[in-house]
C-alpha cells in the first residue's frame, strides 16, 4: 500500500471519542465564555481552569495521554494556582467595574469578537473540510506515546528544547534579580538574636496582654484587666481609640441604679441570684 | 519484565477489556476501601498518638474505641451547616467537593493485587492503568490543591485566606520535589505505569553474575528518592510537621476554619484519603507494591490470588504509621524554614540524585556491567562518602552550640556568643538573654495548714541553703 493510499483510507472515529467530544466541547466552551463574562477575577480564573481541564481530557482521548497529564499538572496544577495565588491577594471585593470608560466599547468588543471567531472558525472549517482522520498511529499514540515524545525531544528537537529551557531559566533568574533585596550579611537578625534582644531590652519579654482579657466586654477597644482589677494600657491595640469601660453593677446589687442602661440588672440578674436581695433590702 | 514475574502479573494490555459490571465492582470497591481506610486511619492515629503520649486514647465507642471515627463522622453530618455572610457562595460550596473528588480519583491507578478471578472473569486487581499511570496521581494531587486554596479564599475571612495562600505555595513547591523523586523510579523501571513498576520490582537484581540476588525494592535501590518522596508527600498532604495551612496555634483552623458539618467532613475525608493514596503510592513505587516481602515471598502462593491484598494493605498501614509517628514526634516548622527546606534542600538533592542515577544507568549499559555490580562498587562507596561529608558538615555547623553546651555543663552561665544588643535602659536580671524568675519569692501560707506556722518571710531561700 502506498503512503497516499494509507492517508486516503483514514481512521474511523470511535463512538467513545465522539461522545467524549460532544460532552467536553460544550464544557470547554462554557469555561471560555464564563472566563470572559464573570466579573470576579477568581471566578474568571476558575472558568479558565475548567477549560484547561477539558483540554487535558481532550488530549488523553485523542491518544496523547502524556500531553494530557502534563497539561493538567503544569498548566492547571501549577500555573493557574500561581495565578489564583496572586488574585487572592487582590481582595475579594474587587470585581470588575461595569462603568464604560470608552463609549460603545462593549458593543464594539462583542461585534469584533464574534466577527473574529467567525473568521477563524470559517477558515479552520474550510481548511479541515474533506481532511481525512489519520490518528497518531501505534508508535506515537497510546502506549508508545512517552517513548516517542522522549525520542523526538532528545534527537530532532534537542536544540529547541535546550534553548527553551535556557530561556525559561533566564526568565526565572531575571525575576529573582528584580525581586532581590540587597542585604549585608548579619544585617538581618536571626530568631535566636531576636529572642535574646527581647529579654534584654524592654519590659515585656512575653506577649502583651490581649484586649478584653478579664474585661467586661469583647471589643478590642476595651482594655484588659490585670488580676488586681486595674486596667492594662498595654492590652490596647495601637491605632484603636480606647473606650470607657461600661462597668457592670457589683455583686448583690439589684441593678436599680442602672435603670435604662444596657445590661441593667447587674451580675445577679444575669446569674439568676437576684431574689436573694429581696428578703433583706439594703 | 522477566518471565518469572509474568505469571499473574498484569501488564498494560490487560486493562480496558473488563465487562461493565466488573468495572462497577472495582469502582465501588475502591470507594469503600478508601472510606474504610479513612475510618480506620483516624482511630489508628488517635490510638497511636495516645500511646506515644502515655494516654489511652478513644475507648468508649465500640470494642476498644474502634468505632470512634464512625461516631464522629455521624455526629459531624448532623451539625449545623454554616454559610458565612461574607462567603463567596458557589466557590465556598464547591471547594470541599473539589478537594474530595481528586483524592478518590487518584486511587484508581493503584494496583492492589495480581490478576484474580472475580465471578469467573480474570481481571487485574486494579481499577485501571495507563502508560502515564503515576502522572494521574500527580495530576489528581495538583487538582486537590484547588479545593484547599478555594476553601480558604471563599470563606471571606482572614485566617482561612492565610491558610489557603500557605497551602497554595506549599503544595506547589512540594509537588515539584515529589515529582522529581519519582523520576529515578521511572528511569529504573522504564515505565510510568503503576502495574509495570510493581512488576519491575518483582525479581531480585542478580549480583556477581547471578549467584546472589539483591533486594529489588526501589526503596533499597533508590534510597535518596525514597527519602525525598516520603518528606515531600508529608508536605503535599499537609500533615504534621508540615501542616502549616492549618496550623492551629497560628491560623485557628487554617483553610477550613469557617467550615462545619458535612463540608468540613469532606475536607477531613480528603486529607485522610490523600494520606492513604500517597501511602499506597509509596508502597507501589518503592516497597514492591502488592508483592510479598522477602521471607514471605519464598512461599510460592504468596504472590497469587487474593493474598497480595494482605501484603499491600500491610505496607500501606506501615506507611500510615510513619505519618502518625512523624506527627507524634516532630514540632511544626516555621513557614520560611519549611519553604527553604523544600526549595534549597529537597529539589537540588533530587536533581543531583537524578543525574547520578542516570549516569550510573548509562555507565552500566555502556560497560556491560550489570546494575547490581555498579550499585555495589560505585553506589555504596559514593553513598558512604556523601554521608561522611554530611556528618562532618553538620558537626562543623553545630560547633558553637556544642561548645556552649559543654561550657554550660561545666557550670558557666555566661554565653559564649557575644550579646547582640547591649542591655538598654533598666537592667533586668536576664542571664545572657534568658528569662530568670524573681529570686525573692516566698511561699504564701497554705489555707489548709491553718494552725501551723506559715512558711514565709525570713525563711532561707533554697539558694542560700545550698550555699551554707
Amino acid at each position: 500500500m502506498t503512503p497516499l493510499a494509507a492517508a486516503a483510507e483514514g481512521v474511523q472515529i470511535g463512538t467513545g471519542e465522539a461522545v467524549a467530544f460532544w460532552i467536553l466541547g460544550p464544557i470547554a466552551l462554557a469555561g471560555a465564555l464564563g472566563m470572559v463574562l464573570s466579573r470576579n477575577a477568581v471566578h474568571s480564573a476558575l472558568w479558565l481552569v475548567n477549560t484547561m481541564l477539558a483540554l487535558g481530557v481532550f488530549y488523553v482521548v485523542q491518544g496523547a495521554p502524556f500531553l494530557g497529564a502534563v497539561q493538567i499538572i503544569v498548566y492547571t496544577g501549577a500555573i493557574m494556582i500561581l495565578f489564583l495565588f496572586v488574585l487572592m491577594l487582590v481582595g475579594r471585593e474587587s470585581s470588575d467595574s461595569v462603568v464604560e470608560t470608552l463609549r460603545g466599547q462593549r458593543v464594539a468588543a462583542i461585534v469584533l469578537g464574534i466577527g473574529f471567531a467567525g473568521l477563524v472558525g470559517a477558515g479552520v472549517a474550510r481548511a479541515a473540510e474533506g481532511a481525512v482522520v489519520r490518528g497518531l498511529g501505534e508508535d506515537a499514540g497510546g502506549e508508545g506515546n512517552i517513548h516517542a515524545i522522549a525520542e523526538l525531544l532528545f534527537t530532532r528537537y534537542l536544540l529547541a528544547f535546550e534553548v527553551t529551557s535556557a530561556l525559561l531559566i533566564t526568565a526565572a533568574v531575571g525575576a529573582m534579580v528584580l525581586a532581590h533585596v540587597e542585604r549585608e550579611p548579619g544585617e538581618r537578625r536571626t530568631q535566636k538574636e531576636l529572642s535574646r534582644a527581647r529579654f534584654l531590652d524592654g519590659d515585656h519579654p512575653q506577649t502583651l496582654p490581649g484586649p478584653g482579657v478579664y474585661a467586661r466586654g469583647n471589643s478590642i477597644a476595651l482594655p484588659g484587666r490585670l488580676p488586681d482589677g486595674t486596667q492594662s494600657r498595654l492590652s490596647l491595640a495601637t491605632g484603636v481609640e480606647a473606650q470607657q469601660v461600661d462597668e457592670l453593677a457589683p455583686t448583690g446589687s439589684l441593678g436599680i441604679e442602672r435603670e435604662g442602661l444596657p445590661h441593667a440588672g447587674g451580675t445577679d440578674a444575669a446569674l439568676g441570684t437576684a431574689d436573694r436581695g429581696e428578703d433583706t433590702p439594703r | 519484565m522477566s518471565p518469572l514475574a509474568a505469571a499473574d502479573s498484569p501488564t498494560l494490555a490487560d486493562f480496558g477489556s473488563d465487562p461493565w459490571w466488573i468495572v462497577l465492582i472495582k469502582v465501588v470497591g475502591v470507594f469503600v476501601v478508601l472510606v474504610l481506610m479513612t475510618l480506620f486511619a483516624i482511630v489508628f492515629e488517635r490510638k497511636v498518638v495516645a500511646r506515644m503520649q502515655q494516654r489511652i486514647g478513644p475507648n468508649r465507642v465500640g470494642p476498644r474505641g474502634s468505632l470512634q471515627s464512625l461516631a464522629d463522622g455521624l455526629k459531624l453530618a448532623f451539625k449545623e451547616d454554616i454559610m458565612p455572610a461574607l462567603a463567596d457562595r458557589p466557590v465556598y460550596f464547591l471547594a470541599p467537593v473539589i478537594a474530595t473528588i481528586p483524592a478518590f480519583l487518584a486511587f484508581s491507578v493503584i494496583p492492589l493485587g495480581p490478576t484474580v478471578s472475580i465471578f469467573g472473569e480474570r481481571t487485574p486487581l486494579q481499577l485501571t492503568d495507563a502508560p502515564i499511570g503515576v502522572l494521574v496521581v500527580l495530576a489528581c494531587s495538583a487538582m486537590g490543591v484547588y479545593g484547599i486554596v478555594l476553601g480558604g479564599w471563599a470563606s471571606g475571612s482572614t485566617y482561612p485566606l492565610l491558610g489557603g495562600l500557605r497551602s497554595a505555595a506549599q503544595m506547589v513547591s512540594y509537588e515539584i520535589a515529589m515529582g522529581l523523586s519519582i523520576v529515578a523510579v521511572f528511569l529504573y523501571a522504564g515505565t510510568m505505569s503503576t502495574s509495570e513498576i510493581v512488576a519491575a520490582q518483582a525479581d531480585g537484581i542478580p549480583l556477581f553474575g547471578g549467584a546472589v540476588t539483591g533486594p529489588s525494592w526501589f526503596a533499597v535501590l533508590l534510597p535518596v528518592s525514597f527519602v525525598i518522596y516520603v518528606t515531600a508527600v508529608v508536605g503535599e498532604t499537609n500533615r504534621a510537621p508540615f501542616d502549616l495551612p492549618e496550623a492551629e496555634s497560628e491560623l485557628v483552623g487554617g483553610f477550613h476554619t469557617e467550615y462545619s458539618s458535612l463540608k468540613f467532613a469532606l475536607f477531613f475525608l480528603a486529607e485522610y484519603v490523600n494520606m492513604v493514596t500517597v501511602s499506597a503510592l509509596a508502597a507501589t513505587l518503592f516497597l514492591g507494591g502488592w508483592r510479598a516481602p522477602w521471607p514471605l515471598s519464598e512461599w510460592d502462593g504468596a504472590n497469587s490470588g487474593w493474598w497480595p491484598l494482605l501484603w499491600f494493605f500491610g505496607k500501606v498501614i506501615v506507611a500510615l504509621f510513619v505519618f502518625i509517628w512523624l506527627r507524634g514526634t516532630l514540632p511544626r516548622l516555621r513557614y520560611d524554614q519549611f519553604m527553604r527546606f523544600g526549595w534549597k534542600v529537597l529539589v537540588p538533592t533530587a536533581l543531583v540524585w537524578i543525574l547520578a542515577v542516570a549516569t550510573m544507568r548509562t555507565v552500566a549499559r555502556e560497560s556491560g556491567a550489570d546494575v547490581g555490580e555498579v550499585a555495589v562498587f560505585v553506589g555504596v562507596p559514593l553513598a558512604l562518602l556523601v554521608v561522611a561529608g554530611l556528618l562532618i558538615a553538620s558537626r562543623a555547623s553545630n560547633r558553637d552550640t556544642r561548645l556552649a553546651a559543654r561550657a554550660a555543663a561545666a557550670g558557666s552561665t555566661t554565653p559564649t556568643v557575644p550579646e547582640v544588643l547591649p542591655p538598654a535602659g533598666k537592667q533586668r536580671p536576664a542571664a545572657g538573654g534568658f528569662p530568670v524568675p524573681p529570686m525573692d519569692l516566698v511561699v504564701p501560707p497554705s489555707p489548709r495548714l491553718g494552725r501551723r506556722e506559715p512558711v514565709g518571710a525570713g525563711a532561707p531561700s533554697p539558694q542560700e541553703d545550698a550555699d551554707v
